[in-house]
């Protein structure tokens, strides 16, 4: 069943029933500022150029659609072309939003940024941006996340960011985002939080998207060039679902094209040792949004499971739990072993190594490209390169 | 007219000022946390803010995450505090107002929390992360149930909002002293008696403030503004310095009741 969609937020940031503003009343001023900020600089022809200049020449825009013949062979079905989102400066698809809210920053006249992080990813792309544009840089980052991922935190501290490791809760990328909120909370009139997915209080969810849809309008472009015309299914990983919000909303009206959100089964979907929120969530309130979330009877958040630290997360951005809801996105889960398996599949066959969130996608790709036809173009948002992860993988399957 | 708000009206007619400790639900036990509460003492309190644990309070410093997080992982249950808060009846002497995440609230269902809650003898609620423009569904329920809604007023709130707030706050509003999280400080910001005069301006029936109150001048200063003193941190802080040395029930409930009545001391000196 496909329900009529709202493609942008409407009153309050809903989409459906889910999103709004379900802040402590210390944020709401920052917030509706925000709101009004965005969507002057949304109006203004100079913000846009600077940004798109930005996403050009500093990032590296357009990255290029790669069709992956040899995996394509592998699977003996339709023809997977990747999103090549593991090119852009940083590794990830998260400097376009992280550039994208810098700018707004600055505008603003807030010269200190603060950010949350799980993977790292988010966490470098921000310390990137406020390096580029001379912007203070507070990162927050689980403790447990500090040591899976040694590298981005010192690419962080590198740049000039200033990385708190956070030792309350689970200390994963939940944990970072109550810390950074504390942070803005007493930080408000100086400070810039940059939430880094499709998550939190309106504006964000909207916001983030936008900047991120460059994704799914150049992979869009790219396909009428190479193919002649849509493709038939897109698939990106889901954890907050920034990623796949900026692949999936430029086709969304598209009602053709299959899409597809991946989230992580983690050790298995029966159990509790997953990250799978859409597949096994149900409505709830957490960090600032209506959303579906996964949390027990009483409205405790309920630990979460993944092998990847960007996917490790217990709820998922607003318009998804619409998109999914409404019928519009199908999503499904993939195990943390299908993961490690996809990430060196891909090594092996197309010499790239992807992310192991990205890894994710790949795999739920591996399972359906051979049911699909020959003709059939299968494009996956290849969301970020894995060197980040080869210490960690390497870790659980030998071989360092 | 329930008990919260016959309190704060009898207040009213004497010209009195008054506490309002803050107790975590749960921490270390609800025995416990229903022994603290039938200890506290009623002339100098108008009404205890009751603090329901939840797992990821962005509003709240090291001290009430502190708590929050031994009450949960002692096995906190909501159902649990509402049989104990059924159970203990009328031996509990002041009014309750339940401080509860949306989250928790929204799990249970608007309507069904807030009738149990009421059921158990709670006067109040207030939701320190739902903001007025999203909290139709719990003031029509809530007065349904006659419970009160409480809402905060932050020194960041615009004009506009103010009016809202006050309107929508009976008996009394909850006036941040300061933007940040809950914790003690060691002063009370300069600006705090215009907030204080901005809200009654925007309508508040009664203002009590909250964040940063420790000690018994601070509570003095406070109630030289505003109709009450909340306290949170600094009781907290005790509960987790006896609760870490493994003490509970009687003897954890009469170092809290001490503390309160310290404090309480403000109020007339």
């Amino acid at each position: 069943m496909t329900q009529p969609t709202t493609p942008s937020a409407t009153q309050r940031g809903r989409f459906g029933p889910f999103g709004g503003q379900y802040v402590p009343e210390v944020l709401m001023a920052a917030v509706r500022e925000l709101e009004r900020a965005y969507d002057a600089a949304r109006a203004d022809l100079t913000f846009q150029e600077e940004l798109d200049g930005l996403l050009r020449d500093y990032v590296g825009r357009p990255s290029p659609l790669y069709a992956a013949r040899r995996l394509s062979e592998h699977c003996g079905g339709a023809q997977i072309l990747l999103k090549r989102e593991d090119l852009n400066h940083t590794g990830a698809h998260k400097i376009n939003n992280t550039l994208g809210q810098a700018l707004l920053a600055r505008r603003m006249g807030k010269r200190r940024i603060i950010a949350e992080t799980g993977a790292g990813q988010h966490g470098v792309a921000t310390a990137t941006a406020c390096a580029a544009l001379g912007l203070e840089c507070v990162v927050y980052m689980g403790v447990e996340d500090v040591r899976r991922q040694a590298l981005n935190v010192y690419r962080m501290r590198l740049m000039g960011a200033t990385v708190i490791a956070v030792e309350s809760g689970q200390r994963t990328l939940k944990d970072a985002i109550n810390e950074a909120m504390r942070d803005w909370m007493g930080s408000v009139g100086r400070t810039h939080y940059i939430i880094g997915s499709v998550m939190g209080p309106h504006p964000f969810p909207t916001m983030v998207r936008d900047f991120q849809s460059v994704i799914g309008r150049e992979t869009r472009e790219q396909c009428r060039e190479r193919i002649g015309r849509l493709p038939e299914v897109v698939t990106a990983c889901v954890g907050g679902g920034s990623n796949a919000a900026g692949i999936f909303f430029p086709f969304i009206d598209d009602t053709g094209v299959r899409l597809i959100g991946v989230e992580a089964a983690g050790e298995g979907l029966i159990g509790v040792r997953h990250a799978a929120t859409i597949s096994r969530g149900r409505p709830g309130v957490l960090h600032g949004m209506m959303t579906i979330v996964l949390q027990d009877d009483d409205g405790q958040t309920a630990p979460v499971h993944s092998v990847s630290a960007g996917l490790d997360y217990p709820g998922v951005g607003p318009e998804h739990a619409w998109w999914h809801t409404s019928g519009r996105v199908e999503y499904v889960a993939a195990t943390d072993d299908e993961a490690l398996a996809a990430f060196e599949l891909l090594s092996r066959m197309e010499g790239i190594i992807p992310a192991l969130e990205t890894a994710h996608a790949i795999a739920h790709a591996v399972k359906i490209a051979g049911h699909l036809p020959r003709s059939a173009a299968l494009v996956v948002n290849l969301s970020g390169r894995g060197d980040k992860d080869c210490v960690e993988v390497a870790r659980l399957r030998g071989g360092a | 007219m329930n008990p919260l708000q016959a309190e704060f009206a009898r207040r009213r007619d004497r010209g009195e000022r008054a506490l309002l400790p803050f107790i975590t639900a749960g921490d270390p036990d609800c025995d416990t946390t229903i022994e603290i509460l039938t200890r506290i003492p009623p002339d100098s309190c108008a009404c205890v803010e009751l603090g329901i644990p939840f797992s990821d309070p962005i509003a709240d410093g090291p001290v009430i995450q502190a708590s929050f997080a031994r009450a949960l992982d002692s096995g906190f249950r909501v159902a649990n505090l509402l049989d104990a808060l059924r159970a203990a009846g009328r031996s509990i002497r002041v009014p309750l107002v339940a401080m509860v995440s949306y989250s928790i609230i929204h799990r249970r269902g608007v309507s069904p929390f807030v009738e149990q809650f009421a059921a158990a003898g709670v006067s109040g609620v207030l939701a320190p992360d739902l903001v007025i423009e999203e909290a139709d569904d719990l003031r029509t329920a809530a007065s349904n149930s006659g419970l009160s809604t409480i809402f905060i007023a932050a020194p960041t709130t615009e004009p506009d909002r103010l009016q809202r707030i006050a309107a929508a706050s009976d008996p009394f509003v909850y006036l941040q002293s300061v933007a940040g999280i809950t914790g003690e400080r060691t002063g009370l910001p300069p600006e705090l008696p215009a907030g204080v005069q901005r809200l009654r301006s925007a309508g508040a029936r009664a203002v009590c403030i909250g964040f940063g109150i420790s000690r018994p001048e601070h509570v003095r200063d406070v109630c030289r503004m505003a109709d009450g003193a909340i306290v949170g941190s600094a009781l907290i802080r005790r509960l987790n310095e006896a609760a870490a040395r493994g003490e509970r029930g009687p003897s954890l409930a009469l170092q809290i009741e001490a503390a309160v009545r310290d404090l309480a001391t403000g109020l007339t000196g």
